[in-house]
């Protein structure tokens, strides 16, 4: 049993996506039992998966007992168990909030959930770069149909962009995987990164077309600029619990990023080492820059929430840039937090929307709304939160990385562009506050006419649905309160990526 | 035959790039398609061309074809299969919802 927890957060939602599609005839209430008992229990398996590989071990799973490097294997260390624990956490919450009513408007939104999870978990654990396209092509299947879920104009043409420049992206990645292939003989990462660093001299060239094709795919799934523009639309439009759980989304391409970056064309590539530290920081630095003038442009909350996306995806790759074990610890801090205050400020720009009536989130005065206090702080909170300013765990976060920063060359730039955009975001984000909060009127006869035009999805006003924002924000807090050993955790992690040489032990070495 | 090939997947390309970038959805639909067909031929060329070599192992023979490419450009047509329905229908949506074909929903005269 110990020996297949590598493949059971893989398998797990499949089945249980298969299982929730034969129980499509049952009541709503009996799948959103299965649905958020499977995710749960999900949790707990990345949790027991991470306390085992947190000592440093790594695990291997031998699919159909194939030997690497000619079957496909399945790696479980630090890096991978982490982000399987931040997907199941933001995606138990975005489900927990989902069950509020966004999965009665159109059918199948539990199994495509689960086939979601099937294909990040997937992502997160396999070994193999032709099982990561299959795997990329899963979650973006399930992600078309949960983004278009519920329906709708917008939705509708946002979806549209998000389809078509996926397709491409695929092509692309279809086109590296087979140049790879077709020079090195083999597609196993771990067995990829011994051959990569011996290429003979006249394929250099193509190995490295091959390596910054596959970067622009990556670059494409995090939203890298210029790569970004599908992005504001595509979570802007689509319903709250999907933005939320599409936080965890671009976070895959910068999984992969790192990932083949520090394994395949790391330091010990030899000739073809470090093949994107010319491209990654600066390619950062103006997503960070694009993504804050996106926030300041927005004329609605979740446009703007949208753009801080962006600008996180900048700043989390800035510290993967950097390009030192304590940048990428640093990145590493960094990621779950900008996820889980992403997915908090969808959820909560959710709120804000329904208890607006037909001013929706635009940045124009309207009524005071329900809740407004509670609503009020959550807003400010978050806004701290997702700024980082002190004491939250994004000024942590963002401490490190200009801390791990304070070594690399390129100092001034980085110090100049992250301070000045945190300042541009905290001043959209006190305006979008003040003009949301601040400056509501009270509420006339015409209050009950108002309440008519509530958008057609059937969210109660209730307070019940403030709890998962606060659960998110509960996470940054812990992120906050064990700082310190997360930091270590993270720290680890990234000792273990920059010295590959355990990951091509582990692999290579299981069945000979 | 290399040459041949090669022309092949690199019109294809050109042709799916161009139609890919075309204002209405047909045309990017099209194009999708003459990509992925490119894509698939690239694969099975990465096994290198041969011809009248067994790709499993017999008697008596030393020269193998690669079995590998085949498999992958399976497991890439079956997606691209089903992603170009899937890109079809949503764009049929996207017709009756906007009243137009254009990728952006706006009119044209």
């Amino acid at each position: 049993m110990i020996s297949h927890i590598v493949i059971l957060p893989v398998i797990w939602p499949l089945l249980l996506g298969a299982l929730l599609l034969l129980l499509q005839k049952q009541s709503l209430q009996v799948l959103r039992i299965v649905s958020i008992s499977s995710v749960s229990v999900l949790v707990l398996l990345a949790g027991w998966l991470l306390s085992i590989v947190n000592s440093g071990e790594i695990l291997v799973y031998v699919l159909g007992n194939w030997a690497p490097p000619f079957g496909i294997v399945l790696v479980a260390d630090r890096l991978a168990a982490w982000m399987l624990i931040i997907t199941a956490l933001v995606s138990w919450c975005a489900l927990v909030y989902a069950v509020r009513g966004t999965d009665t408007v159109g059918p199948h939104f539990h199994v495509l959930f689960q086939l979601q999870l099937f294909g990040l978990n997937g992502a997160f654990l396999t070994g193999d770069l032709f099982n990561l396209f299959v795997f990329f092509e899963i979650l973006l299947l399930a992600s078309y149909g949960l983004l278009l879920h519920g329906g709708g104009r917008l939705r509708t043409m946002a979806g549209l962009h998000f389809v078509i420049i996926n397709l491409v992206g695929s092509t692309l990645f279809l086109f590296a995987v087979g140049t790879l292939y077709g020079l090195l003989g083999t597609l196993n990462m771990a067995d990829l990164a011994v051959k990569v660093a011996n290429t003979p001299v006249e394929d250099i060239a193509l190995i490295r077309t091959a390596g910054l094709l596959l970067f622009a795919v990556f670059a494409l799934k995090t939203a890298l600029l210029p790569l970004y523009l599908w992005l504001p639309a595509a979570y802007a439009h689509t319903s709250a619990p999907v933005a939320a759980l599409f936080a965890i989304m671009t976070k895959v391409g910068a999984y992969c990023i790192l990932r083949v970056y520090t394994l395949i064309f790391g330091e010990q590539a030899g000739p073809i080492a470090d093949l994107i530290e010319p491209w990654l920081l600066p390619l950062a630095l103006a997503t960070l820059i694009a993504g804050v003038l996106g926030v300041l442009a927005s004329t609605y909350l979740r446009q703007q929430v949208a753009y801080l996306v962006v600008a996180s995806v900048g700043m989390l790759l800035i510290a993967f840039g950097i390009n030192t074990s304590a940048g990428i610890a640093a990145g590493l801090y960094y990621l779950p937090h900008s996820t889980f205050a992403a997915a908090a400020f969808f959820l909560l720009a959710d709120s804000i929307v329904n208890r607006r009536g037909e001013m929706s989130d635009r940045f124009e005065p309207g009524l005071i709304m329900v809740h407004q206090r509670i609503v009020g702080t959550l807003f400010f909170i978050v806004a701290i939160l997702i700024a980082g300013l002190p004491p939250l765990s994004g000024f942590v976060g963002k401490f490190l990385i200009l801390q791990a920063a304070l070594s690399h060359a390129a100092l001034s730039w980085i110090m100049t562009i992250v301070l000045i955009t945190s300042l541009f975001t905290i001043i959209a984000l006190a305006r979008s506050g003040s003009l949301l909060f601040y400056r509501a009127q009270a509420p006339e006869a015409t209050h009950t006419t108002a309440d008519d035009h509530i958008q057609p999805i059937i969210t109660s006003h209730g307070i019940s649905g403030l709890a998962i924002p606060v659960c998110l924000l509960a996470l940054c807090v812990a992120l906050m309160v064990w700082a310190g050993a997360i930091t270590e955790f993270a720290q680890a992690t990234a000792n273990q990526l920059l010295q590959p040489d355990d990951y091509i032990q582990s692999v290579l070495g299981t069945g000979k | 035959m290399e040459a041949l090939v090669t022309i092949l997947i690199g019109t294809l390309t050109a042709c799916g790039v161009y139609l890919a970038l075309r204002g209405r959805t047909f045309p990017v639909v099209l194009g999708l398609t003459f990509l992925s067909y490119a894509v698939n031929l690239f694969l099975l060329v990465m096994g290198r061309l041969t011809v009248g070599k067994p790709p499993i192992i017999v008697d008596g023979i030393t020269e193998y074809a690669d079995p590998l490419p085949q498999a992958l450009v399976l497991t890439a047509i079956v997606i691209s299969f089903a992603m170009t329905a899937f890109v079809i229908v949503l764009s049929l949506k996207a017709h009756l919802e906007m009243g137009n074909d254009h990728v952006d929903g706006k009119h044209k005269p």
